[in-house]
C-alpha cells in the first residue's frame, strides 16, 4: 500500500512576495542571505506570486533521467534525496523536472533542491502571512491505513463526496467492537446497510427510522452492558435525521447521558432524497424546496446551530469538525470515543455536498477549508469541565463571499442577502467567542 | 523452452522505465531482462565520469539485485539478444538459450560507429560505450602523453577534457566544420572550442583521417590535408548507431533504427522498441528520427512499458525533442529544442563575451518557443521543454522570457501547469 508523506503547501492568495521564506532557506542551506541560492523560489510580478519548489513527486522524472543514480526517493519520508558523492553535475535532472524543483546553485556548482530540512522546513515558520504550511496530516493516513477497513470496498457515494473518507476513518478508529446505527440519509445510501442480504460493514449495523436513532442505539448499548460486553455505540446520521425529525430522540438520549458516540454528517439538507432543505440549511441557499425564482431567492430562515444546542445538554463531549482539518478531527474523535464510555459524545462534522451545493467534484476539501477560513464554520470543542474553546481559531477571517462564491447554491444572492449572511457569521462568531471566554475563565455558560 | 510474459532486451534507462511502467499496471506477469552487459544496469552517459575518476565504478549502478527481486524480474547479464523469430515469439540469446515471450521490448541501445579508415584494423584504439570500455580508458589515460580523439560529439569532448586534465597533449579531429554539431549552435560551439584551446587542446574541425598506421608508441594518423598526427592513445568517438543484426529475418521494420509508432510499437504486433535503438516521430515534424538522448529513452521506455501492459493511462508519444546538457571546464551548456529558425520565425541572441554568458531563444511564426540555448546562463530545461511541447503561444511574453528565461519560465510554469 502506498504511503502518504508530509508536504509543504503554498497558498498563492496569501503571498505578498516579501521573500522571507527565501532568506530563511538560503540561511539554513547556504549560511548566506543570497536568495538566488534558496531552494524555494517565489516568482512573479505585480500582485501575483508563484512558487518554484520541489514537489517530491511520487513518480519523479529527475530520478529517472539521472545517469549517476544520485537522486532517489526515500520510501519513509517521501523526500527525493541528492547524493553529492554520486552526482556528476551533468544537470540532466534540471531538464527532467517540469516544475523547476531542482536547479543549479551557481555558487556551489551543484544542483540543489528542497529536502524539507529533515521534516522541519525553515521556510514555513519564516512566512509572516501563513502562505506556507507544512502539512503533516500524512501520518494519520499512514496509521489509519494500517488498521482494518471496516466498510465494504466500493461505496456508492457521489463523486467527490467526503463522506466515504469520514465513514472509513471513523469506523477504523472506533474499531471492530462497535455497533453502528445509520438512519436514512446519505450514509446508508452509500452502502452502510448493504445489498442483497449482506451488510456494507464488517461490524453489526442497523437502519433505524429517522425519528428513533438515538433511542434504539441507547437500548442496544444498554443490552450489551447488561450481558457484560464492552462495545462502542456509534451513530452516523445526517443533519436532517439529527436536527429535524430525529431531534427529540437525540435530545432525550443526550439528556439521559446515554453512553454513545453520535456523529452528525452535516451537508445542510436532505441531499440523498433530492436536496430538500433542513433546519441546518443556511440562509439564502438554494435547495429543491427553497427554490430561486421570481418570488423566492433561496432559504429565508437562518440555520439552526445544532452543536450549540447539544452544548446546552451538558453532554460529556461536544465538538465541531471538518475534513479539511483531519488532525483536528482525529484529536476530537479520540476524545469523543473516550467520553462515550461514560456519557453522551457528540461530533458535528461539516460535509460539503458536491451534488447539492453545486461545486466541482475536486473542490470538496477546499470548500470545507473556505468555510472555516471565513468563520462560516467554527471549529471548537466542549466538555462540562473545561467549557468551550476554539481548536482552530481564525483571527482574521476572509470575507464570507470567498466561501459563498465557491459554489452554485449561493450564485443568485443579492447584496442584501450577502450582507445578511456576513452579519450572521459575525454574530455567530461573537456568540461562540463569548461562550469560549467564559469557558476559559472557568465560568461555564 | 523457457517462457516469459514480458521480455526486455537491454538494461539501461528505457528498459528500467519499462519495468516500472509494467509493474504499475501488472503486478504478476513474469518479466525477464536480458542484456549484453556483464553488470547491473548503468547509464552510458555516466561513463566519461568513470574515466575522469569523478564516479566510482561501483557507485554508478542505477538498480541493485534487490530491485529486481522486489519487482520479481529475472535479470540475465551476458545474454545479448542475437536472433528473433517474431512469428513464433521466440528470442535467441548469446548464452545459447532460447526464450519464448508474449511481448518483447527491444531496448538494446547503440554501439560505437567505427569509421572505415584504411588501416584502422591494424591499430589499437579505445571506444567509450560500456563500463568495460570506460575502465580500460581510465586505466590508459594517465599514461597518455599524446592523445587523439576522433569525433567531437559529447562523448568525445567529455573524454578529451578528461585526457587534458590527465596531462596529455590532446588533439580533437572532427570531420564537420564545427564541434558538438547537432547539440549546440555556432556561438556556443565557439565558446566550447575556446575553453578547450585555452586548456591546451588542439581542435581540428573540417578534418578527415585518411590513413592509420601502427607505430611503436601507438598509431600515426594522416589527415586529408597531408598532415600527420602521432598518438599513444586513440579514442574513436565518431558517434553511435544501433546494432540491429539480431533483427535479420524477423520482419521487424527498421531504417537507421527500429521504426516505431507513437506507442513505441514496431511493425510486429508483439514487439516494441525504445531508447537509442528506436526511430520514433520527432516533435518538429512527422519524420521518424534518431533522438539518442537519455530523457527521451526514459520517456519512450515508459510508454512502451505502459503499452505492453495495456495500461489505459497510456498517452501518445509527444515526439522527440532534442535535450542536452554539457559541462566543460567548469562551465555548462544547456540546449533544449531545435536550433534552426523555422520559416517565418525569429531568433533572439544575447552574448556577453566578458562574462561568457550566452542565450539564444528561437520562436516560430506563431510566437511559440521552439528552442532555448544557453552557455553559463542557467535556466530550467524541463520548463523550457514543456513550453515547447505544449506549443504555448508566447507572443506576449517573448521579450520577457528572452530577457530572463529563469524567472519568467518559472512564472509561466506556475501559472500554466502548477
Amino acid at each position: 500500500m502506498g504511503r502518504a508523506f508530509n508536504t509543504i503547501a503554498f497558498d498563492a492568495s496569501k503571498c505578498d512576495g516579501c521573500g522571507d521564506c527565501m532568506i530563511a532557506c538560503a540561511q539554513a542551506k547556504t549560511g548566506t542571505d543570497d536568495v538566488a541560492r534558496s531552494r524555494i523560489q517565489i516568482v512573479g510580478r505585480d500582485q501575483a506570486f508563484e512558487l518554484a519548489l520541489c514537489r517530491q513527486c511520487a513518480d519523479p522524472k529527475c530520478v529517472t533521467v539521472c545517469p549517476a543514480g544520485a537522486l532517489a526517493k526515500d520510501g519513509a519520508s517521501g523526500v527525493i534525496g541528492w547524493d553529492e558523492s554520486k552526482c556528476v553535475d551533468c544537470l540532466l535532472c534540471t531538464i527532467g523536472c517540469a516544475y523547476a524543483g531542482i536547479a543549479l546553485d551557481e555558487a556551489s556548482g551543484h544542483v540543489a533542491k528542497c529536502d524539507t530540512c529533515d521534516g522541519s522546513p525553515a521556510c514555513v515558520p519564516a512566512c509572516p502571512h501563513g502562505a506556507l504550511r507544512y502539512v503533516t496530516t500524512a501520518h494519520i493516513y499512514n496509521e489509519v491505513g494500517d488498521w482494518e477497513d471496516l466498510f465494504a470496498p466500493g461505496l456508492a457515494g457521489c463523486q467527490g463526496c467526503n463522506t466515504e473518507l469520514l465513514m472509513r476513518h471513523t469506523l477504523r478508529r472506533v474499531g471492530p467492537d462497535t455497533v453502528l446505527a445509520t438512519p436514512p440519509g446519505c450514509v446508508p445510501g452509500m452502502g452502510s446497510v448493504g445489498y442483497n442480504g449482506a451488510t456494507g460493514t464488517k461490524v453489526p449495523v442497523f437502519h433505524p427510522l429517522l425519528t428513533n436513532t438515538a433511542a434504539m442505539l441507547a437500548g442496544i448499548k444498554r443490552q450489551y452492558k447488561r450481558v457484560g460486553r464492552e462495545i462502542t455505540a456509534l451513530a452516523i446520521a445526517g443533519d436532517g435525521g439529527a436536527s429535524d425529525v430525529g431531534f427529540q430522540s437525540l435530545s432525550g438520549a443526550a439528556e439521559r447521558g446515554e453512553q454513545m458516540l453520535f456523529m452528525v454528517v452535516d451537508n445542510e439538507g436532505y441531499m440523498n432524497t433530492g436536496m430538500q432543505r433542513s433546519s441546518c440549511t443556511p440562509y439564502g441557499a438554494w435547495t429543491s424546496t427553497t427554490p430561486v425564482g421570481e418570488s423566492q431567492r433561496g432559504k429565508t430562515q437562518d440555520a439552526k446551530n445544532l452543536p450549540l444546542i447539544m452544548v446546552n445538554h451538558r453532554c460529556a463531549y461536544v465538538a465541531t469538525a471538518s475534513t479539511a482539518f483531519m488532525e483536528d478531527l482525529y484529536a476530537k474523535l479520540d476524545r469523543a470515543i473516550e467520553a462515550s464510555k461514560s456519557g453522551f459524545a457528540y461530533v458535528h462534522v461539516y460535509s460539503p455536498c458536491t451534488t447539492g451545493w453545486r461545486f466541482p467534484t475536486q473542490l470538496n476539501i477546499e470548500v470545507a477549508r473556505k468555510a472555516v477560513e471565513t468563520n462560516f464554520v467554527m471549529l471548537w470543542e466542549y466538555t462540562p469541565d473545561t467549557g468551550l474553546h476554539f481548536t482552530h481559531p481564525v483571527d482574521d477571517p476572509l470575507p464570507v463571499t470567498e466561501y459563498l462564491k465557491a459554489m452554485g447554491r449561493f450564485r443568485h444572492l443579492d447584496e442584501a442577502q450577502i450582507e445578511h449572511i456576513q452579519r450572521k457569521v459575525v454574530e455567530n462568531a461573537r456568540f461562540v467567542a463569548r461562550l469560549a471566554e467564559q469557558g476559559e475563565a472557568g465560568v461555564v455558560a | 523452452m523457457e517462457h516469459t510474459r514480458y521480455l526486455i532486451a537491454g538494461s539501461s534507462h528505457a528498459a528500467l522505465e519499462a519495468i516500472t511502467a509494467i509493474r504499475m499496471h501488472d503486478a504478476e506477469g513474469t518479466i525477464t531482462v536480458v542484456t549484453r552487459d556483464a553488470h547491473l544496469p548503468y547509464s552510458p552517459t555516466v561513463l566519461p565520469y568513470v574515466v575522469s575518476g569523478k564516479s566510482a565504478p561501483e557507485q554508478i549502478f542505477l538498480r541493485d539485485d534487490d530491485f529486481f527481486a522486489r519487482n520479481r524480474v529475472a535479470y540475465r547479464p551476458n545474454a545479448a539478444l542475437v536472433g528473433l523469430d517474431a512469428a513464433a515469439n521466440v528470442a535467441r540469446l548469446a548464452d545459447g538459450t532460447a526464450l519464448g515471450f508474449d511481448k518483447l521490448l527491444l531496448a538494446t541501445g547503440a554501439t560505437p560507429v567505427i569509421p572505415p579508415i584504411p588501416g584502422i584494423d591494424a591499430v589499437d584504439y579505445h571506444v567509450l560505450r560500456t563500463l568495460d570500455d570506460a575502465l580500460r580508458l581510465r586505466e590508459a589515460a594517465p599514461r597518455a602523453r599524446r592523445a587523439v580523439v576522433l569525433g567531437a560529439g559529447l562523448v568525445g569532448m567529455h573524454a578529451a577534457e578528461n585526457l587534458v586534465k590527465a596531462g596529455a597533449s590532446v588533439t580533437i579531429v572532427e570531420m564537420s566544420e564545427r564541434l558538438t554539431s547537432g547539440y549546440f549552435d555556432a556561438i556556443a560551439a565557439g565558446m566550447i572550442e575556446r575553453a578547450f584551446t585555452d586548456h591546451g587542446a588542439t581542435i581540428r574541425t573540417g578534418s578527415r583521417v585518411v590513413r592509420l598506421e601502427r607505430t611503436e608508441a601507438g598509431s600515426r594518423l594522416t589527415l586529408a590535408d597531408g598532415s600527420e598526427l602521432d598518438a599513444d592513445l586513440l579514442l574513436v568517438a565518431t558517434g553511435v548507431r544501433p546494432d540491429l543484426a539480431y533483427l535479420a529475418g524477423s520482419g521487424v521494420d527498421h531504417d537507421k533504427g527500429i521504426l516505431v509508432d507513437d506507442a513505441m510499437r514496431t511493425s510486429r504486433a508483439d514487439v516494441w522498441a525504445a531508447g537509442d535503438c528506436a526511430q520514433a516521430r520527432g516533435f518538429f515534424g512527422d519524420d521518424k528520427i534518431m533522438n539518442a538522448i537519455l530523457p527521451d529513452a526514459a520517456a519512450q521506455g515508459r510508454i512502451a512499458g505502459m503499452a505492453m501492459a495495456e495500461d489505459p493511462g497510456l498517452r501518445d508519444y509527444a515526439g522527440g525533442v532534442p535535450l542536452n546538457t554539457y559541462h566543460f571546464f567548469g562551465r555548462h551548456a544547456i540546449s533544449v529544442g531545435r536550433a534552426a529558425v523555422p520559416e517565418g520565425g525569429e531568433e533572439r541572441v544575447r552574448h556577453d563575451p566578458q562574462s561568457g554568458r550566452y542565450v539564444r531563444a528561437v520562436f516560430d511564426g506563431d510566437g511559440r518557443l521552439t528552442g532555448m540555448f544557453g552557455v553559463n546562463e542557467f535556466f530550467d530545461g524541463g520548463v523550457m521543454a514543456q513550453l515547447i511541447v505544449r506549443r504555448m503561444d508566447l507572443s506576449a511574453e517573448r521579450e520577457r522570457l528572452f530577457a530572463n528565461p529563469l524567472a519568467v519560465g518559472r512564472e509561466l510554469m506556475s501559472r500554466t501547469w502548477r
